[in-house]
């Protein structure tokens, strides 16, 4: 299992690398730059900007450069500064060198942030976001899914999956300004608008207040988020359950005298959990790296618009960093989702 | 002696598109305490349906009873609520089912899924019941019974899984086993073996055995009675002995026909029943068989036969005298 585990980390390497040469090779094949204004800068001045940003110097030097940047950790014997061009994600000492290491570069649009302000002050609220919005899809998800199955072609089944098929053909962005308005403004119970953590997080995004004061302004984003998954969730495990309860291995724990409520649980479950498990993974991925439409809608400061807004801005940097990102969580959640597997099912044993 | 099981007229439909399909057409069989008994048959006669029938695990819907009662120890089965139901299944009456491929859940242990029944009918601990399924491992020849409790169906060969299920068939030591075609999803050498076991089985627990199988080689060594199906109802039914020597409906005929004998001239040519076994979307009013049937009178095409007695021991379903080709 540790080898497993190990030989898929080396195989996300090879997969950013691939990820980030294609991602790069892209963002400069689309005509443009980030410097593109209505009204063109004066030659010089654009000039000056390409130099300071290595524009200027062939794909293949850029590539390098940014790769080195994010890779190879830079030390001298002073203190790195505060500004953004010493930013980087990690700083440590080694003896008397002060040394940093994987900085994701500047963001050529907010001049006064770069891709690791991105990374620290907006990824946990996404990610804070994103795993409430999946506990919800769960919470809603699963059991609903399950009843509909149990309770197939009766008025449960048929209110469970009308649920879902609204969850899932209503977009948040009907759903989002609704619920602001109805539970923000007419009813106001929670505040339309806003996030209510503040760093430093535990493990990097867990919020310290986990009071009301916070879950005030969570709640409504992580329904409206989790609603779409939920549906999606529930008809899946609908499904599976469905196919499970006529297989021959339930027909025996049936023949041996179980209850129903112990066939259910016991024999069918865990073996209809294995394709939801599937989708857990790249939904856990899609959620936690910020969504744009639910973060604009409930004014959260996330992680969402800069996937959005960096590629019509041609925020090179921006770009590559949350889409290095997004790669990052994919293939982690995809492993944890294959070890999930390896527990549910005893037939799949890696080694 | 009188009867343990005793099942008159059962009638089970399945709901299809095209209708309803009669599956099960006025069965009555009766078995006594320790008494094994046959039911042969094509595919898709009806005999696995009859007793699935019985113990109620048939999928409902599309399939539903619809007649008939299935009385064990002056109790009606068909009448129990879920949970007397549940107290027979596994504990009285046990099944062996055809495919061990397909019928261990494959996330649990072999231990956990042969003790279950000893925990919920016995009220025995994990524990003791898990004890008490490697005992019985042990006994339908399982090597390391114990080191294998933890296993998963997986580990296990198709030869291996049947005898675990057998193991978890007679954990609870039933008063009836029921055997729908153990053997035919296994190589002929394990067929053997496993028919060896149950017999084995059979002698130290003395439980009585319904033996479904299509093969008729296979029951003629192990029942005392034999039915013979088609077409969801019962046709023939004999003492072994008798239905083998001599075989009064023409399918039966038919079906021995099909096999090779030991004791005949080699060279004979094995012979096949034309046609195929009818799906029956009403009660016929003719013979079920006549369109396969070589004897077929006009009366076949008219009325279709009940069983009647022509013997000690034996009736049939049919309104000709094959020895004769006339009617009887």
């Amino acid at each position: 299992m540790g080898r497993y585990i190990v030989r898929r980390l080396l195989y996300l390497v090879v997969v950013l690398f691939v990820v980030s040469v294609i991602t790069f090779g892209l963002m400069h094949a689309v005509p443009g730059g980030p410097f593109d204004r209505e009204k063109a800068l004066p030659p010089d001045i654009m000039e000056n900007l390409n130099r300071r940003y290595n524009l200027d110097q062939p794909i293949v030097v850029q590539y390098g450069l940014y790769m080195r940047e994010v890779l190879i950790p830079k030390c001298q014997d002073t203190h790195w500064l505060a500004t953004t061009e010493d930013d980087a994600m990690i700083k440590f000492k080694v003896g008397n060198l002060y040394c940093k290491w994987m900085n994701f570069g500047p963001s050529y649009r907010s001049r006064s942030r770069t891709v690791n302000d991105i990374f620290r002050d907006q990824l946990p609220i996404s990610m804070q976001l994103g795993v409430m919005a999946l506990t919800v899809a769960l919470i809603i998800g699963l059991p609903s899914g399950i009843l509909a199955a149990l309770k197939q072609n009766t008025i449960f089944d048929y209110l469970g999956m009308s649920i879902a098929i609204f969850g899932v053909s209503v977009p948040v962005i009907v759903l989002g300004p609704l619920m602001v308005y109805v539970f923000g403004v007419a009813l106001g119970w929670f505040p339309p608008t806003g996030w209510g953590s503040q760093p430093p997080y535990i493990l990097g995004f867990i919020p310290r207040n986990l009071g009301w004061d916070y879950f005030k302004y969570a709640i409504m984003p992580a329904v409206a988020l989790g609603l779409g998954s939920s549906a999606i969730i529930a008809r899946l495990t609908r499904a599976s359950l469905l196919q499970v309860v006529r297989e021959d291995y339930i027909r025996t724990a049936r023949a041996k005298g179980l209850r129903e409520r112990l066939v259910i649980t016991q024999h069918a479950l865990k073996n209809s959990l294995i394709p939801v498990v599937t989708i857990l993974g790249p939904m856990f991925a899609a959620l936690v790296t910020g969504t744009f439409v639910t973060e604009l809608t409930f004014g959260i400061p996330g992680m969402g618009r800069y996937f959005v807004t960096s590629i019509t801005n041609r925020d090179y940097p921006v770009i590559m960093g949350t889409i290095l990102l997004y790669a990052i969580f994919l293939v982690i959640a995809n492993l944890v989702v294959d070890l999930i597997y390896a527990y549910l099912d005893p037939r799949i044993r890696y080694d | 002696m009188a009867d343990l099981f005793n099942v008159q007229g059962l009638e089970t439909r399945f709901r299809t598109r095209e209708g309803y399909v009669h599956a099960v057409n006025g069965v009555s069989f009766h078995l006594k305490e320790g008494e094994t008994v046959g039911i042969v048959g094509e595919s898709g006669c009806g005999k696995s349906v009859t007793v699935m029938s019985t113990l109620r695990l048939i999928p409902t819907p599309p399939g539903k009873v619809t007649a008939g009662q299935a009385i064990y120890q002056g109790k009606d089965l068909l009448k129990m609520s879920d949970e007397e139901i549940r107290h027979v299944r596994g504990s009285q009456i046990s099944m062996v089912f055809q495919d061990p491929m397909t019928s261990f859940n494959p996330v649990l242990t072999i231990g956990r899924q042969v003790a279950e029944p000893l925990e919920i009918h016995n009220g025995m601990s994990r524990a003791q019941a898990l004890e008490r399924a490697a005992e019985m491992l042990k006994m339908v020849g399982i090597p390391n019974a114990k080191d294998r409790l933890n296993d998963y169906p997986h580990q296990f060969s198709g030869g291996m899984r049947q005898r675990v299920m057998i193991a978890m068939a007679l954990i609870c030591t039933p008063q009836v086993l029921i055997a729908d075609e153990p053997t035919t999803a296994l190589d002929v050498t394990i067929q053997a073996q496993i028919i060896e076991l149950i017999k084995r089985l059979r002698d130290e627990l003395g439980m009585a055995i319904i033996w479904i199988t299509h093969d008729l080689g296979i029951v003629a060594g192990l029942a005392k009675r034999v039915m013979v199906m088609y077409g969801g109802y019962i046709i023939e039914e004999a003492l072994v002995k008798e239905l083998y020597g001599h075989p009064q409906h023409p399918y039966t005929i038919g079906l021995l026909g099909s096999l090779p004998r030991m004791d005949e001239d080699a060279h004979r040519r094995l012979t096949s029943i034309d046609g195929l076994p009818p799906v029956l979307l009403e009660n016929p009013n003719y013979c079920p068989f006549a369109p396969r049937c070589k004897f077929a009178l006009d009366h076949c095409w008219n009325e279709n036969p009940q069983l009647r007695t022509i013997g000690p021991d034996h009736t049939v379903a049919c309104w000709v005298d094959p020895t004769t080709g006339k009617e009887r």
